[in-house]
């Protein structure tokens, strides 16, 4: 008995990790894209930027929805993790 | 307040969960009664203050509060001109409601978990949560209001019948062939939609939450050892980091369901 539930906890500590690692790393890279194209338009045409930093400011809310999501979506598991009540 | 608790996973499920009733069978009827009661008390706040700002409003030199109150109008009514072209007697207002409200729930999440908890635990109510928007059922109510406000434009600018042929027609074209594709991708679409909507903003709440508890736990060992004294010490420090951080993502993330609100319902106004 015992032992599932040790069987499901380890499994669901990588999984958690997984989730949260890929989310970061899809949402940093995102995030660093769309940074450096507005720095790029940024220069080119300064009197701009007003307007493009409210779309900036607005795609990165946009970019970390999926992340956050995964990082809720993985805190929940770690501490009222569903399939461990199932084994107990 | 680390008493009380035996375990650091009992003290964040307890912080966790709502306070819940029953009014009738099974689990559809269970409602979380903190959240209802959380979200009209900042309803009548939020907006009650604009609605008293407005009452007494001047048309001479404007005093401190009403120059913020016509700021975050002009600010709200800018943003839904840029978006929708058209007439905006009915969005601009309901976009306004929409930011201040989200904008109220997400502020309750800067206020300790444990002074809640104090409160309302000596009130004889327990697993209070005092963050509206980190309940599933919160967001996801205002963003099916809103899908269903997105369905009602959409049958007044096309008509029930244009609103059905677009659903079957658009975008690959009208052969009786792309009918099913037609359908399954005009579907996912509007699903999306609100599903999104409504998740971002709880998945923000809740991890924000989350890694306040996390940090908290983090604190309580101060006591107990010289190296929990460094990590008490540490936990302070990014709890302020932290809080600093969630102020910009509380105001962010009720600009962006403003926002988004007001796309969808500008775009239920087109026609292909």
């Amino acid at each position: 008995m015992a032992q599932y539930i040790a069987l499901v906890q380890g499994y669901m500590a990588f999984g958690i990790g997984l989730i949260i690692g890929l989310g970061a790393l899809g949402a940093c890279i995102g995030i660093g894209i769309m940074g450096s194209k507005f720095l790029e338009s940024a220069a080119r045409q300064p009197e701009l930027i007003p307007q493009l930093q409210k779309f900036m400011f607005l795609l990165a809310g946009l970019i970390d929805a999926a992340f956050l999501i995964g990082v809720g979506i993985a805190m929940f598991f770690g501490f009222a993790n569903p399939l461990l009540s199932a084994v107990k | 307040m680390a008493s009380g608790y035996e375990t650091p996973s009992e003290y964040i499920s307890h912080h966790l969960s709502n306070l819940k009733i029953t009014v009738g069978e099974g689990g559809f009827w269970t409602v979380n009664i903190d959240t209802v009661i959380m979200s009209w008390l900042l309803g009548l706040v939020g907006l009650g203050a604009f609605w008293l700002v407005a009452r007494g409003a001047t048309t001479g030199v404007p005093g401190k509060l009403q120059s913020f109150i016509e700021m975050m109008v002009e600010f709200v009514d800018n943003t839904v001109k840029d978006v929708f072209p058209g007439d905006r007697k009915f969005l601009a207002p309901l976009a306004l409601t929409i930011f201040v409200w989200v904008f109220m729930f997400n502020a309750m999440d800067l206020l300790p978990i444990d002074w809640v908890a104090t409160v309302t635990g000596a009130l004889g109510l327990h697993n209070w949560k005092a963050v509206p928007s980190t309940d599933l059922s919160a967001t996801f109510a205002m963003s099916f209001t809103v899908f269903f406000l997105t369905l009602f434009f959409s049958f007044k600018a096309k008509g029930v019948g244009g609103f059905f042929h677009e659903l079957f027609t658009a975008p690959f074209g009208g052969h009786p062939a792309l009918w099913i594709p037609n359908l399954v991708l005009n579907i996912i679409e509007l699903l999306a939609k609100p599903i999104s909507l409504g998740m971002r903003l709880f998945g923000n709440m809740y991890a924000g939450e989350l890694v306040f508890m996390l940090l908290g736990l983090l604190g309580m060992i101060a006591s107990l050892s010289m190296g929990g004294l460094v990590a008490g010490a540490a936990a302070g420090v990014l709890t302020w980091a932290w809080a600093v951080f969630h102020i910009l993502i509380i105001i962010l993330q009720a600009f962006i369901f403003m926002v988004l609100s007001a796309v969808y319902i500008a775009m239920a106004h087109e026609h292909h």
